[in-house]
């Protein structure tokens, strides 16, 4: 024990103290996060900036303001919830002078069927349900098999949903497929005795090109041949589609038909041979150069002009090869950044391999691309989904055009603000829908990202 | 031949129309139903309700047809078609009448292969103002801005008429009617014109429409009525004299209410119409009880009128020059004897 | 003998064998294929064509673009430059107002869009919470509502809060007015001596433009700062003002006048209603994307750099303007390219308000009265594509500069 005197010597940790009131706390937070950035007058820049950002703040509190007070007066304090006795839904409407629900109630299956006929909304129903489950399985990460359902929701939902949505039972010569049928077989069978080597090596070297195009051929006619068979399903003339069935449609085909077309042309793009790469640039830029508008145009107008006399297309089938050529271009430039992405090892690797061109891209550069642009086609998508409302101006309603031209022609329900409760609803479905698909494409970036930054 | 089968498998298009036959009316009661091309949606003329079910008075001309062929109103099948795929849906068979408020012109009567068999609506471009303008002629817009719809005849009318009278005016031409309303009760322009039934629709869009007014100049002609392919006689006598037999039930005082008494009536014209004496429906390829089944199951012209665009619907159309001619009106159909 | 015809046997074989290995000739086989196919479908298209215009009794050509026209259009850019009247001018001259409008429309909102974005952006990533969150919120919510119905409410709200028609107009000194049917001002209508007069602001933007060339080099070579913004506005307003009273006021002014309808048409400048709702939709929903790649751009430069520019002692705006900004915009040009390409394209949707662009007047008022789809919804192609072509060199080339600059 040492005696040695301290004057003093802290037996006990002195009491905790709150932090200093101008660390913490509401004032706090509101001087670091809000007031900090406006409360330098030191210079006359200085003060510019300061008084700057305050009209900024002030700004955007009075527009926020603005806004949500304005809605909520529209939809809720003036809306109409429930139509009273003796009084028709219109007058209702009219008399409250704000947001009209009932008219939405009322023209709900208008906005999500369109006029698919009441007694076969099922097949509607089971085509949305697929492509729910498909996409949640495809999304999920820890779902199994992942890869098979992706790929069945590329091949064999279309090819569903089309039978359910159309009813199937297509008209067409069972002979003419038969004819086709032959051809792409012998040319298949070509391509193997080929690969055996019978007819030489010059046969041998194309055995590649007669397998893909006999097997494209045989692909076309199957599926022909599977929209010729009759399940007993009633006939829906794509006239009666509509509303959010129309802008699926557009949208999905669009982004589905593309994605192939958008490879070759991506591909194309970057070929060392000449004429394909002029062509494949021409064709991008033409596309991309152009509104949509006019494509939709073009392809209900000029298109049948260039089809042989007497060729009678759907009008929903000519926008579809419309949007589908239109977002193709989008597609190949998306692809393309993907191939760039690829460092150039990999395409030597393969080559080192003794790999053909199409084996280069087929086992190692496009597996490894297209995974890389998964975003980016998301976006072209989100893109493509707000685009799809164009399609009411060559007379197709998707969920705008059945609000627009169908919901609101009907006499018993027409007032002053039907139009734009109707207007609201449509663009919150399209911002529930965009907004969903957006985070899921950033957030796929940002792992996407992970995984390749070094 | 190959090449469009081809097309066909590739696009999964059965969506190739076959050529129509001649005998339409064979078609149709082997298939059970009348497939009949309308508009998209005009109030009044044909519109869905909250159900889907199809209403208006062009409507109304296609179940009188289906009601003289199965005597069943709802043997009927609609067709929404865009004004640009009328005449193609009609030629190509896909449909078997047009009634679908198309005006009825010489180039499409003479030149398109078509026979247009009646009006069943007499229309014509109008003019609408706010009441307090004061205005009561159309003379008297010098000056004014005029809101209408691009795409259809209205704006080669509506200049026509302004420089014929030569007055002054600014022309805001706008692709959707729904827009057009807006434009027009907001202020943007003084005037809207269109066809006076569509003026009757589009103004229950307008937040007080008893403050706008319709002028009386009528600035063009449009006579709408059914249309039907040239070349089948017997499918035009039918659509023809469907129509005409809701007139002259107007006329004769024969309604859905009291057909089954008038069956017993002394007039012999109404014994006529109601298929007591004579043979007129089976010499058109139906039963003599034809009109008797359209009266009983659409009405007579004057019915369909009341419940589709009259004065007592939201569209509130008085009748007008659509008057039968006995009461200053346009409608006269010929007599059946 | 026998063995050298094998012998030559086995040679053509493989030079055979080698020519179809050959990648050249593969090559050159496959293009001429590709090019066969491409000719064989042309001809198609073009041979069908030909026969469904016979068929269809149909004309073709460009020879409507010398018939008049019979309908009227209001009062914008392009009925001024080409002098519109209905009756007296020709489908070519519908088409010029087209294309001028549509011009004209698209390059207001790439300016606007491209200032409010650059705002948005540099907003985001504020230290102000409040700005933040605006931002935020604003750019999630307007990118992912189709822009039609974005037009449809601006349309809506600037008709909505501006008087009607035919009441007292809300005005800004007297000399602009605003009502639902547009902004009216003085219209300039140059008599002797205006060509002097305009030439003059020509000649007054090239000099303050070489003013700033000359004080950017000297501060290259001495450091010594010159202010050649003040002074190159001052050039801009002197100089034109003086000549003006020179000339003895060479230009009188139309005013707008008003009738029983208001404003009467075809008096004073006049911008409608329409060309400002389609403006500030383009522009407020072009600029969410621009705000996103502007961040992304600022956000790509280091965080080295700022605390760079800080220790040299440089102010927060001189910071951003010469250190940050430089170096985030060759992230930010090529997207913002395609923005810009996309703000033309997007333009089109005018007709759904009625500004008569070129979609609206020659594809769809006159496209009904001459009925010759092919010929006219080709020209319309053309004008867009050209646009977009001329936007994109532009860009490159501006894009490339910055580069060479950089490095």
């Amino acid at each position: 024990m040492t005696d040695r005197n301290f004057a003093y010597v802290r037996t006990e940790e002195a009491p905790r103290m709150p932090p200093p009131s101008d660390t913490h706390g509401p004032v706090h937070w509101l001087k670091e996060n809000i007031l900090s950035t406006m409360n330098d007058f030191s210079s006359p820049a200085k003060t510019v900036k300061s008084v700057v950002m305050m009209l900024l703040t002030v700004l955007s509190v009075l527009s926020a303001y603005a806004v949500i007070s304005g809605m909520l007066t529209f939809l809720v304090v003036n809306g109409t919830f429930s139509i009273p006795e003796g009084v028709s839904g219109a007058d209702a409407c009219r008399e409250n002078g704000g947001a009209c629900w009932p008219f939405i109630a009322a023209k709900m299956r208008l906005m999500i069927y369109g006029a698919y006929p009441g007694e076969e909304l099922w097949r509607v129903d089971v085509v949305y349900v697929l492509l729910a489950i498909g996409i949640a399985w495809v999304v999920w990460e820890k779902a199994p098999a992942r890869g098979l359902v992706g790929a069945l929701m590329l091949t064999a939902y279309p090819i569903v949903a089309f039978i359910l949505l159309t009813g199937g039972a297509l008209e067409g010569s069972w002979g003419a497929k038969g004819v086709w049928a032959v051809i792409g077989l012998a040319l298949f069978g070509v391509g193997i005795a080929a690969d055996k080597g019978v007819g030489g090596e010059a046969l041998n070297a194309f055995s590649g090109a007669f397998k893909a195009i006999g097997g494209l051929l045989v692909g076309i006619v199957l599926v022909g041949a599977i929209f010729s068979i009759e399940f007993g399903l009633e006939p829906v003339r794509t006239s009666l589609w509509g509303g959010l069935l129309v802008t699926f449609v557009v949208a999905l085909t669009g982004i589905v038909a593309s994605l192939p077309l958008g490879i070759v042309l991506a591909l194309g793009r970057r070929s060392q041979l000449p004429v394909v790469r002029m062509l494949s640039v021409i064709f991008i830029e033409f596309w991309r150069g152009v509104p949509l508008i006019t494509v939709l145009f073009m392809s209900s107008v000029m298109l049948p002009f260039f089809l042989p006399p007497d060729t009678e297309f759907d009008k929903l089938l000519r926008a579809l090869i419309g949007v589908a050529l239109f977002s193709s271009a989008y597609m190949a430039e998306v692809v393309r950044g993907g191939l760039q992405a690829i460092g150039k090892g990999q395409y030597e690797g393969g080559m080192s391999l003794g790999l053909s061109y199409w084996q280069q891209m087929r086992l190692i550069i496009l597996p490894q691309a297209l995974v890389l642009v998964i975003p980016g086609i998301v976006n072209s998508f989100i893109a493509l989904f707000k685009d799809t409302t164009l399609v009411l101006i060559i007379g197709l309603f998707d969920l705008l055009g059945a609000v627009q031209n169908q919901a609101l022609k009907d006499p018993e329900w027409i007032n002053p603000t039907a139009g734009t409760t109707g207007y609201i609803v449509v663009a919150f479905m399209f911002w529930v829908f965009c907004f969903g698909m957006s985070r899921y494409s950033q957030a796929m970036e940002r792992k996407l990202y992970r995984g390749h930054k070094r | 031949m190959k090449k469009l089968a081809f097309i066909g498998a590739l696009a999964g298009a059965g969506l190739i129309a076959g050529m129509a036959s001649a005998a339409t009316l064979d078609d149709v009661k082997a298939k059970g139903f009348v497939q009949c091309g309308v508009s998209q949606g005009l109030p009044g003329f044909s519109n869905q309700n909250d159900a889907g079910e199809w209403s208006g008075i062009d409507v109304a001309v296609c179940r009188a047809v289906a009601a003289a062929i199965f005597g069943d109103a709802q043997a009927t099948r609609f067709t929404p078609l865009s004004a640009k795929e009328r005449f193609t849906a009609l030629s190509s068979g896909e449909i078997d009448i047009l009634s679908r408020n198309t005006t009825w012109t010489m180039t499409r009567d003479t030149q398109l292969g078509l026979n247009f068999a009646g009006t069943n609506y007499y229309d014509g471009q109008g003019m609408m103002v706010p009441k307090a303008l004061g205005v009561t002629s159309a003379l008297e817009l010098s000056g004014a801005a005029i809101c209408t719809n691009t795409g259809t005849t209205t704006e080669l009318n509506i200049t026509d008429f302004f420089r014929a009278n030569n007055m002054d005016f600014s022309l805001i031409a706008i692709e959707n009617s729904d827009e057009v309303v807006r434009a027009y009760d907001s202020g943007r322009c003084d005037v809207f014109t269109t066809d006076r039934s569509g003026l009757a629709a589009e103004r229950l869009k307008l937040t007080a429409p008893d403050d706008h007014m319709v002028l009386p100049e009528i600035i063009s002609k449009e006579p709408l009525g059914p249309v039907v392919r040239q070349g089948d006689d017997q499918w035009f006598n039918i659509v023809r004299w469907s129509f005409f037999a809701m007139i002259n039930a107007e006329e004769l005082g024969v309604s859905s209410e009291n057909v089954d008494e008038m069956k017993s009536s002394d007039n012999p014209n109404i014994q006529r119409l109601v298929g007591v004496d004579g043979n007129f429906g089976t010499e058109m390829g139906l039963t003599n009880d034809w009109a008797y089944n359209i009266i009983k199951h659409v009405g007579n012209y004057g019915e369909v009128y009341e419940a589709t665009v009259g004065p007592n619907t939201p569209l509130k159309l008085e009748r007008g020059v659509n008057a039968l001619w006995s009461k200053g009106g346009l409608q006269y159909a010929p007599p059946i004897r | 003998m026998a063995d050298a015809t094998a012998d030559g046997a086995q040679q053509a074989r493989s030079s055979l064998a080698s020519m179809v290995y050959d990648p050249k000739a593969r090559g050159l086989f496959f293009q001429i294929v590709v090019f066969g196919l491409l000719l064989i479908g042309l001809y198609l298209i073009v041979n069908n064509t030909i026969e469904n215009l016979e068929l269809l009794n149909k004309k073709s050509g460009f020879g409507f673009l010398s018939q008049t026209t019979g309908f009227a259009i209001f009062d914008s850019l392009g009925t001024w430059a080409v002098d519109y009247t209905p009756g007296e001018s020709t489908y070519w001259d519908v088409f010029l107002v087209g294309a001028i409008n549509t011009i004209w429309v698209a390059a207001f909102s790439i300016v606007l869009a491209t200032v409010w974005g650059f705002v948005l952006g540099v907003m985001r990533l504020s230290k102000n919470v409040i700005l933040r969150w605006f931002s935020t919120v604003y750019i999630e919510v307007l990118r992912n509502i189709p822009l039609l119905l974005q037009i449809f409410f601006w349309i809506a709200v600037l008709t909505g809060i501006a008087p009607g028609k035919r009441d007292d107009p809300m005005s800004l000194f007297d000399i602009f007015y605003f009502d639902s049917s547009g902004i009216r001002g003085p219209y300039p209508i140059g008599e002797s001596g205006a060509g002097v007069f305009y030439a003059s602001i020509l000649i007054a933007f090239v000099i303050a433009w070489a003013i700033g060339k000359w004080a950017h080099k000297r501060q290259d070579a001495t450091g010594q700062q010159f202010p050649s913004f003040w002074v190159g506005l001052g050039v801009i307003i002197l100089l034109p003002a003086v000549v003006f009273f020179v000339m003895g006021q060479p230009i009188e002014l139309e005013w707008p006048d008003r009738g029983r309808f208001g404003f009467r048409p075809g008096l004073g400048s006049f911008i409608e209603v329409s060309f400002v709702a389609l403006w500030l939709s383009l522009s407020l929903y072009s600029a969410t994307f621009i705000a996103e790649i502007v961040r992304a751009g600022i956000l790509s430069v280091s965080h080295g750099q700022t605390e760079g520019a800080q220790a040299l002692g440089l102010s927060a705006g001189v910071t951003l303007n010469k250190v940050i900004i430089p170096q985030a915009m060759r992230v930010i040009i090529p997207p913002l390219t395609s923005q810009y390409l996309n703000i033309i394209k997007n333009s089109s949707l005018a007709a759904a308000i009625g500004f008569p662009d070129v979609v609206a007047t020659f594809s769809g008022t006159a496209l009904n009265q001459v009925g010759q789809e092919i010929e006219m919804i080709f020209m319309m192609m053309m004008v867009y594509l050209f646009f977009s072509i001329t936007t994109a060199i532009f860009m490159n080339w501006y894009n490339a500069r910055k580069r060479l600059v950089e490095r």
